[in-house]
């Protein structure tokens, strides 16, 4: 029983991470492929690794599977905000059919 | 009129290649003593796709943070990736692999990003 709500578990994780990767090299600009991958992958990620909570167990693996979830669910929105900063002032340009760029108002409003 | 013959070239390959992936794909080669078919396998074809899309990306970006952001997704699949390794082959060291390198990978990032930003790294 908890083998099969495992693998639907992983079956979800890696239908988000292949959606992400799609969306990764189909978007036009740095901040669409940075929002429509990071997201993504790390809900697939979080998922698989629930999954494999699910099938091996209450035991060290599954403990490890657990905390793993905690890092990931910490860090990766931490380090994509970090690159969205970064390419930000390190000058990429937006697509040019975007329409708002509250950071630039912002930070020439200073 | 264009943009929708692109989109559809694009829709056949990508489902094309989830079929084979899906239902033609070679034995695994990497543990050749356990029986490593079925959902596993599968599981395994996908996530290797992903990371080829990665790569893709990786290889045809066109400024550096395009680069940092394709690094960044690739260190979160490979975490997902020795998760599900770890169930099929039964050794427990992949989780211990998978949690080093989802440190290791949030370290490189914030390296890359304040490099790219043009500080030093103890701002």
């Amino acid at each position: 029983m908890s083998d099969a709500v495992g693998m639907v578990f992983i079956g979800i994780g890696l239908l988000f991470d292949l959606l992400g990767c799609i969306g990764l090299v189909r978007m036009p600009d740095v901040y669409n492929r940075l929002q429509a991958a990071t997201k993504c992958v790390t809900f697939g990620t979080c998922s698989i690794m629930f999954g494999t909570f699910l099938i091996v167990g209450l035991c060290s693996t599954g403990v490890k599977a657990l905390l793993c979830i905690v890092f990931v669910a910490l860090t990766a929105p931490v380090s994509a905000h970090a690159l969205a900063r970064a390419a930000h002032r390190a000058g990429v340009k937006l697509w040019e059919k975007s329409v708002i760029d509250t950071y630039e108002q912002e930070s020439a409003q200073k | 009129m264009k943009q929708y013959i692109r989109w559809l070239v694009g829709t056949i390959i990508i489902l094309g290649v989830l079929y084979i992936v899906l239902f033609q794909a070679l034995p695994i080669l990497l543990y050749p003593d356990l029986p490593f078919v079925g959902f596993f396998r599968r599981c395994f074809y996908v996530l290797l796709l992903s990371a080829v899309l990665c790569l893709i990306r990786v290889a045809l970006g066109p400024t550096a943070a395009d680069r940092a952001v394709a690094v960044d997704i690739l260190g979160v699949l490979i975490v997902g990736f020795c998760a599900i390794l770890n169930i099929p082959t039964s050794r427990g060291w992949y989780m211990d692999i998978a949690i080093a390198w989802a440190l290791q990978s949030f370290i490189a990032t914030i390296a890359l990003a304040k490099y790219l930003e043009g500080r030093d790294l103890d701002e």
